[in-house]
């Protein structure tokens, strides 16, 4: 799984390309982690789907894992452009309510 | 008349999750499945074969089985491992139950499964393994055709 980021601002957009499943995870959590500890002052987290093309639960643990740290630093988060399939996972586990779709 | 059946058997490497589910979507694409229902059993399977190599295998790695067989429009699928076991299967399929909360884990695996496929079923033999049992009906559906 690629992951790239790019700040404008006050927000920090991180993008993930790629299948998001116990295999990837591990990689997207130390690039994701090391983009938000890279921009300290950032306020809010976008994180955008449209190329992860396949995410079972692995995703959902991967988001609240961001989220917690990000709230840490005082950052809001929030997930952008789904597919389909990745948003009846995250639709099922309710998260959306933790972390808004943008 | 026979019934297509498949049967895989690997390793519980998490590089092997991806081959998993995309061999069983394969296995029933010739019954000319909705993009949604093929989704749900890539998605079903993945959660299945992550509950193996990171629950019943998280001492040391083993087998994990994966069979499918498709009857008339409905495709079964048995995922099994001969791991550790479930102490409580009852328990263990509640949403955002996890044994593993310091992992980000979100104890959805089973809910998806469940949620995801028209059948589901779960037997475990603590010491002795687990099987996992799920059917998805397999109506081709409109949006194939556009």
């Amino acid at each position: 799984m690629k992951v790239h980021f790019a700040r404008s601002g006050a927000v920090l957009r991180i993008k993930l390309c790629g299948d998001m499943d116990e295999y990837t995870a591990p990689e997207a959590r130390r690039a994701c982690d090391r983009a938000i500890e890279e921009n300290p002052t950032a306020r809010q987290i976008i994180i955008n789907l449209a190329d992860v093309a396949f995410m079972d639960s692995t995703g959902i643990g991967f988001l609240i894992g961001r989220y917690k740290k990000a709230k840490s630093g005082g950052m809001t988060v929030y997930v952008e452009s789904p597919n389909f399939a990745a948003d009846k996972v995250l639709s099922v586990s309710g998260i959306y309510s933790l972390i808004p779709r943008v | 008349m026979v019934k297509n059946y498949l049967k895989l058997q690997f390793y519980s490497l998490p590089c092997n999750q991806a081959f998993a589910r995309d061999a069983v979507a394969a296995f029933c694409v010739d019954l000319n499945p909705s993009l949604s229902v093929l989704s749900d059993i890539k998605t079903a399977v993945s959660e299945a074969v992550t509950n193996c190599t990171v629950h019943a295998y998280r001492d040391a790695p083993g087998m994990i089985t994966v069979e499918c067989e498709i009857e008339d429009a409905s495709l079964h699928i048995k995922v099994s491992d001969t791991g550790r076991g479930i102490d409580d299967v009852e328990k263990a399929v509640q949403p955002f139950f996890t044994t593993l909360p310091d992992d980000e884990r979100s104890g959805m695996g089973f809910t998806i499964m469940q949620t995801f496929m028209d059948e589901f079923k779960v037997d475990s033999v603590r010491g002795e393994g687990t099987v996992v049992y799920m059917t998805k009906q397999l109506n081709p559906e409109v949006e194939n055709v556009r």
